[in-house]
């Protein structure tokens, strides 16, 4: 018995119209797949368009060629079986972190005396059970993103996707975000398609670690299957045998991206 | 420096200026009094006309009036800002086509709109009122559209990605961006309020401070336009006040300057 598909991008091409009339290329043909359950990575150096391609998922960008599909369905508009974790702050700051998490519920028209009582058990899941009525300025930025996960969990969506979410905290909250996303994450398996940078992070977290080359036209140029035991603690599979030997493999490989992607980008920067 | 020096350093500065005020208003310089009373009456004559207002009552009409004004005056320009700010945004088409229009308009001093209105609303209270609307409108369309146009992408697409319809963006995005930038601007637009309501009066009218002001001055009697513009400064104080009370209930969620909340 082979599990379902929840996400295949199929040779998606993604191309922006610049202001000068030409057509930029971002992402010429991934071909991707996330099985019911899975937890993929996809790693590449900077500006390789894996946020673009992770929108795609999502139904916020169209793509120029190919086609996507979800759950063998194909996608028409937003995606409405993902909930996004986005990079940058996206909470509502005019509402208190309980209501941010509620609100989630309260779009689909749970009310909201049934909503709030569910955000309140969220938010102590994510350890912020004591901070229901701060507003998102009052809350340091890892708070914020713990705020963010309930708020895209609460909704219980079946397909996860994240841009980067750990992006902007410093190491050690990243470790101990990337352990209570573990954790939430092993109590009902959802298909997860997670952006990072960081091979690390990618390796001590995912099933599947994908590598994109450097932009623009980028393609995917890799695809590594983590077989560390579950259930994983960050900490403590960065010293594993198995972790460091894949780690050096990928490397190899995303290296020359990356001082590719390096290279455009100063390039870039030059031309201007 | 502490609370109270700061209070008794600032209470100093009005004991000062008042007591140079009414010295060099009676007590001849060189022979020669400075301020002559004519032009500049003194503290204690401007004191004892407001005393006088406030004993008889009469101030309490004048009062009433440019209050009752200047709600006017913001209630309506508020409303009218926040509509047509929240279409022009939402409608770029429309936006576009009033452009010229609209900075037109707003270029207008408005002063100069003051005997149209009298014309066509008579000298009563909403000759006045129209004259703030047309000043409060500009300043909360202005802020509403901002506020409707700069709604941070990443908070709008995470909005729809929890599944909001349209009007459901507009419920728990737009508005409460569009009212913070509104709420931002409240002591600009509530002063203006004020400002229409007063200008107004003291170019033509039976009742309000402006009135009250002009009619002063009407018969050289400069205490009672000083006393007029004393009244008329704590009225606005006071009011400023209310807003800040106001502002604090309803803009917690927005960190302070200092980004400590």
């Amino acid at each position: 018995m082979t599990t379902p598909t929840a996400v295949a991008l199929e040779d998606a091409k993604v191309a922006f119209r610049l202001g000068d009339g030409r057509v930029y290329t971002a992402v010429e043909k991934a071909h991707l797949t996330v099985a019911q359950g899975e937890f993929v990575a996809i790693v590449g150096p900077t500006g390789c368009g894996k946020s673009t391609l992770l929108n795609v998922a999502a139904g916020l960008l169209k793509p120029a060629a190919g086609s996507v599909r979800i759950f063998n369905q194909p996608l028409a508009g937003l995606n409405r079986d993902a909930g996004y974790l986005f990079q940058a702050d996206a909470l509502f700051p005019w509402k208190t972190a309980l209501d941010n998490v509620a609100i989630g519920l309260e779009v689909r028209g749970t009310p909201r005396s049934e909503a709030l009582p569910r955000a309140q058990k969220w938010l102590t899941s994510v350890g912020l059970g004591a901070f229901a009525n701060r507003y998102p300025h009052m809350l340091s930025g890892g708070q914020r993103k713990r705020v963010a996960l309930a708020q895209v969990l609460i909704r219980d969506p079946k397909i996860l996707l994240m841009d980067e979410p750990f992006g902007p905290l410093d190491a050690q909250t990243r470790q101990v975000m990337g352990n209570l996303l573990l954790d939430l994450w092993n109590a009902d398996r959802k298909a997860v398609l997670f952006v990072t940078h960081d091979l690390e992070e990618a390796i001590a977290l995912a099933d599947r670690v994908v590598i994109m080359s450097a932009g623009p036209s980028s393609r995917i140029i890799g695809d590594w299957r983590v077989s560390l035991p579950r259930p994983r603690d960050i900490f403590e599979v960065r010293l594993d045998k198995e972790f460091h030997a894949l780690h050096r493999e990928i490397w190899s490989v995303l290296k020359d991206e990356v001082m590719k992607g390096y290279a455009q980008s100063t390039q870039a920067a030059e031309a201007v | 420096m502490s609370r109270v020096t700061l209070l008794t350093l600032q209470v100093l500065v009005a004991v000062v200026c008042l007591a140079l005020w009414q010295l060099l208003s009676t007590v001849p310089v060189f022979g020669k009094i400075l301020l002559p009373p004519f032009f500049f009456s003194n503290p204690v004559d401007v004191f004892a006309q407001i005393v006088k207002w406030f004993s008889s009552g009469v101030i309490w009409k004048h009062l009433g009036i440019t209050l009752t004004e200047s709600i006017l005056a913001f209630v309506i320009g508020s409303a009218g800002g926040v509509l047509i700010g929240f279409w022009f945004a939402r409608q770029p088409l429309v936006a576009a086509v009033f452009d010229p229009y609209v900075k037109m308009v707003n270029a207008l001093p408005r002063v100069v709109l003051a005997p149209i209105f009298a014309l066509w609303l008579g000298l009563g209270i909403w000759s006045k009122v129209a004259l703030g609307v047309t000043l409060v409108f500009f300043i909360v369309f202005f802020n509403v559209y901002q506020g409707v146009k700069e709604v941070s992408r990443t908070v709008l697409d995470n909005g729809r990605m929890l599944g909001m319809s349209e009007r459901q963006l507009m419920q728990h995005v737009y508005w409460p961006s569009a009212l913070s930038w509104m709420f931002s601007s409240l002591h600009t637009s509530v002063g203006f309020a004020v400002v229409g309501a007063v200008v107004g009066e003291y170019l033509g009218s039976a009742a309000g401070l402006g009135y009250l002001i002009q009619q002063a001055e009407g018969i050289f009697d400069v205490a009672g336009v000083f006393a007029g513009m004393f009244v008329l400064s704590a009225f606005v104080i006071l009011i400023d006040f209310g807003v800040t009370l106001v502002e604090r209930r309803l803009l917690v969620w927005r960190p302070t300057v200092d980004g400590r909340g």
